[in-house]
């Protein structure tokens, strides 16, 4: 019955959706204020019906009720609790069905918090955000009904494919989702700004906050996508270049590169139809890969139950949201007209680098992961594009954009003195040089690469303390440096803790993959491997049962210079129900560096007998990765909370200044 | 030239949306993997005798159907798949085996608990195996007339199991 009442909720959200499609749009034409005001009551209901949808789904799934054909085929009553409601969002029909229930909850955000916003763009903001919430809802009620029932219901669930019962991946989809869907906001906005056909500094300041919330979430949900697969897949990586990792790295570029251009926007008055390009694209970006991840076209670890009819639908979706957007774009944003003027070297030439390099970044990425596709396509040929094409153009792209990272910020608007601002770098220079040469003599053989980035990493690392500092005046004026950084906005904070933070990830990211120590041994009960100075001894194999899975487990006892720091254990574990297998690694933490293991069966040709293969992997300062991302999104967040983008401010001065109408 | 610059970001969306379709409706499968031996002769291979069981002649393995699975006692999936090539031979279709990479005592153990569904069995302790596209076990042959017909990468187990029963009673 609550399934049935599910159902009826999503229809009836469908009908709100479709009535706030239409009537914001005609009162914003007509200057109609009641129908313009409709739309956030429209956006309110929608937003409450998914919710009461969605939580009619995760009941089904907490109770297995397996006369739901989604919970039989996702949910099985020995799993743990928390897996059984993460498995509501972990099938294709229940993702599906948040993505809806987000899409919604954005949408009823600008309704309650988006009082400063106009009434006019507020009623087309919203009517365009139920234009995809229509298609994404007539998607799931026509194609992936997640409440399906089942008759006779059957007594036992087949399970969660069991790589997926993890709790990161339990929080990284709607995570993920949030990033994903939150950018359709301010695509909404953009639309609707084409629509208005006016782009003002007042625009892109209602339209940060929500950027800004989009990236956060995306970030962390990456982030967490990618700690899930270090600690699940049992391959001791931490990216693979997979297409399905690409396409949410995509919009999360893109959506980096709209942060900043927006800034110049809401500063400067420039960078306009670049700004509504790049909001249209992060969303864009979003759909396109749901639409790869949800039709197969690509081969992947991840990929959902694979339904070309569904493909055809999402692809008629994209079609008609990215192609009506971006021809929209086409026609409407020539005729803004550009705003305030710059020299090559100011703030505004730092960030229009900083988004030439996104977007060269971005476009690497999008040519990479579609290449097979088109060149399948066009000679029949199969190949796949890895980890070497994104090592040779991805990273150095990533190295040039740090450098810049690192000076940009302490150029002024309009016209600055790079000399001044290089000399203010001096000692971070200096800082550099040292740090290369301590690396150099620590790691002679190392890949020169490697040593370079530890370099850009410091730099970036240092000019943005530096920064920082200069602004609280830290060294000047030593005694008065708390209260100046107290009254500094938050948003300087969040700058400098974010742009530490990529640093942070950058010396993760190089260290872990230039420096990674391996070893391999088949191993029974009483064979040690040896690895960057520690001994890995198997002491033991069991045989464990778990709740709905049996578990052949090393037991591995580490230590280092005959002295023992720690037990761990390391696992292949077999799932009866959904009959698959799992990795589970043993982690020891060392300081940033993981010593990494995995004990799994032997396909290799000296393995009779039945051994083990024991693998242990040194990731040096491969944690640099994960607390460099919690600066990114702690860094946001700060941003985020910063009070002139919440209150205040976001008010359109009457004349803006430098706003013109576009047509 | 300034207006069609604009169109650009719309071009290269319609060119991706292009191949997309052209990817959903040619009915092509990123997943699908082309099988080096499938349509070809079982190549021979020169296995070792496992204890005194009958040695498999891959090279002469005659007419009808038949059918060669690849196993190890370390296999957990070869295990899981087992019952499915007892039943296999109880029907009537000669079942072989080749024991790749294990010890001989490890396997006549495992055949003596889990049952001898094979008529003959070779041990490959080295690579010959790979001639015949193997990327792990089990994999699974159907061998008609001494060539081979279909081939089965991963245990004959739910759908993949379902598709090479449906090709051997085709078959047969």
């Amino acid at each position: 019955m609550i399934a049935e009442l599910g159902h009826l909720a999503l229809t009836l959200a469908l009908a709100a959706a479709l009535v706030q499609s239409v009537l914001p749009m005609v009162g914003a034409a007509r200057g109609d204020a009641a129908l313009m005001g409709s739309a956030r009551a429209t956006a309110i209901l929608q937003a409450g019906l998914s919710g009461f949808a969605f939580a009619a789904l995760v009941n089904a799934f907490a109770v297995s009720d397996f006369s739901v054909v989604n919970v039989y085929e996702n949910s099985h009553t020995l799993k743990p609790m928390i897996f059984k409601i993460a498995a509501a969002w972990g099938s294709h029909e229940g993702s599906l069905l948040l993505w809806v229930l987000i899409l919604a909850l954005f949408g009823a955000g600008v309704a309650i918090l988006g009082a400063g916003v106009p009434e006019r763009l507020r009623a087309r903001t919203l009517a365009v955000q139920a234009w995809i919430a229509v298609g994404f809802l007539t998607f799931l009620l026509l194609t992936s009904n997640p409440f399906d029932r089942l008759d006779p219901a059957p007594l036992e669930g087949t399970d969660l494919n069991p790589l997926l019962q993890h709790v990161g991946l339990a929080l990284h989809p709607p995570l993920l989702y949030l990033g994903y869907v939150g950018l359709s906001i301010v695509f909404s906005f953009a639309v609707a700004a084409l629509i208005e056909g006016r782009v003002d500094p007042a625009w892109a300041r209602w339209v940060r906050p929500w950027t800004l919330a989009a990236w956060v979430f995306l970030t962390g949900g990456i982030a967490l996508g990618s700690w899930w697969a270090y600690s699940e897949l049992g391959w001791g990586g931490w990216w693979f270049w997979d297409p399905v990792e690409n396409v949410s790295f995509m919009p999360w570029l893109a959506a980096t590169a709209l942060l900043h251009s927006a800034i110049v926007t809401e500063k400067r008055d420039a960078f306009k139809s670049w700004t509504i390009l790049l909001a249209i694209l992060a969303f864009s970006l979003s759909l396109f890969g749901t639409f790869i991840v949800r039709s197969g076209l690509l081969t992947s670890v991840h990929a959902f139950a694979v339904d070309p009819e569904r493909g055809i639908y999402i692809l008629g979706l994209l079609v008609v949201a990215i192609g009506g957007s971006l021809a929209l774009f086409a026609v409407r944003a020539p005729a803004m007209e550009p705003g305030g003027l710059f020299r090559p070297i100011s703030r505004e030439g730092g960030l229009l680098m900083n988004n030439l390099v996104l977007g060269t970044m971005t476009g690497t990425v999008l040519f990479g992961t579609l290449y097979p596709l088109v060149l399948e396509g066009i000679t029949g040929e199969q190949i796949s594009v890895g980890a070497p094409y994104f090592d040779a153009t991805f990273v150095p792209l990533m190295l040039v954009l740090a450098v810049f990272m690192g000076l940009g910020p302490l150029l002024p608007w309009k016209r600055a003195d790079l000399a001044g601002a290089l000399a203010r770098l001096r000692v971070v220079a200096v800082l550099v040089l040292a740090v290369m040469a301590v690396v150099w003599w620590w790691r002679t053989d190392g890949p020169v690469l490697g040593l370079v980035a530890v370099g850009v990493a410091t730099w970036l690392i240092g000019a943005s303390l530096a920064e920082w500092a200069g602004r609280v005046k830290l060294f000047a004026d030593p005694g008065a440096a708390l209260r100046r950084a107290r009254s500094l906005p938050r948003a300087a904070h969040g700058m400098m803790l974010a742009h530490v933070g990529v640093g942070v990830l950058i010396l993760g990211a190089t260290a872990s993959t230039a420096w990674k120590e391996e070893a391999l041994a088949f191993a029974a009960p009483g064979t040690s491997v040896e690895v960057a100075g520690y001994t890995v001894t198997m002491t033991d194999r069991v045989r464990v049962d778990g709740p709905n899975w049996i578990a052949d487990r090393g037991v591995l006892s580490v230590s280092r210079g005959g002295e023992a720091i720690g037990d761990l254990t390391a696992e292949r574990r077999f799932y009866p129900a959904a009959n698959r297998w799992t990795t589970e690694s043993g982690i020891l933490r060392r300081g940033f560096s993981d010593l990494y293991v995995t004990v799994t069966e032997a396909v290799n040709e000296d393995a009779a007998g039945g051994a083990r293969v024991l693998r242990a992997v040194y990731e040096p300062w491969v944690n640099l990765l994960w607390i460099g991302s919690a600066m990114l999104v702690v860094g946001g967040a700060l941003s985020l909370s910063d009070r002139r983008l919440r209150v205040g401010a976001p008010r359109r001065a009457a004349p803006a200044r430098g706003a013109m109408p576009a047509e | 030239m300034r207006r069609l610059l604009f169109f650009l970001p719309f071009a290269v969306f319609g060119a991706v949306a292009g191949f997309g379709l052209w990817a959903l409706t040619s009915g092509r499968d990123p997943n699908a993997f082309d099988s080096p031996v499938v349509g070809r002769d079982l190549p021979a291979l020169a296995l070792e005798p496992l204890a005194d069981l009958p040695l498999l002649q891959t090279g002469e393995i005659g007419g009808g159907v038949q059918v060669v699975n690849v196993f190890a006692s370390w296999c957990v999936p070869c295990v899981a798949e087992h019952p499915v090539l007892v039943s296999i031979a109880e029907s009537g279709v000669p079942v072989h085996g080749i024991a790749y990479q294990d010890a001989p005592e490890d396997t006549l153990a495992f055949l003596d608990e889990h049952g001898n569904p094979y008529a003959s069995v070779g041990r490959d302790a080295g690579r010959q195996v790979l001639e015949l596209g193997l990327s792990g076990v089990p994999e699974t042959f159907l061998v008609v007339d001494g060539a081979v017909a279909y081939h089965a990468a991963g245990p004959i187990l739910g759908a993949p199991g379902d598709a090479f029963l449906a090709a051997l009673d085709a078959a047969r």
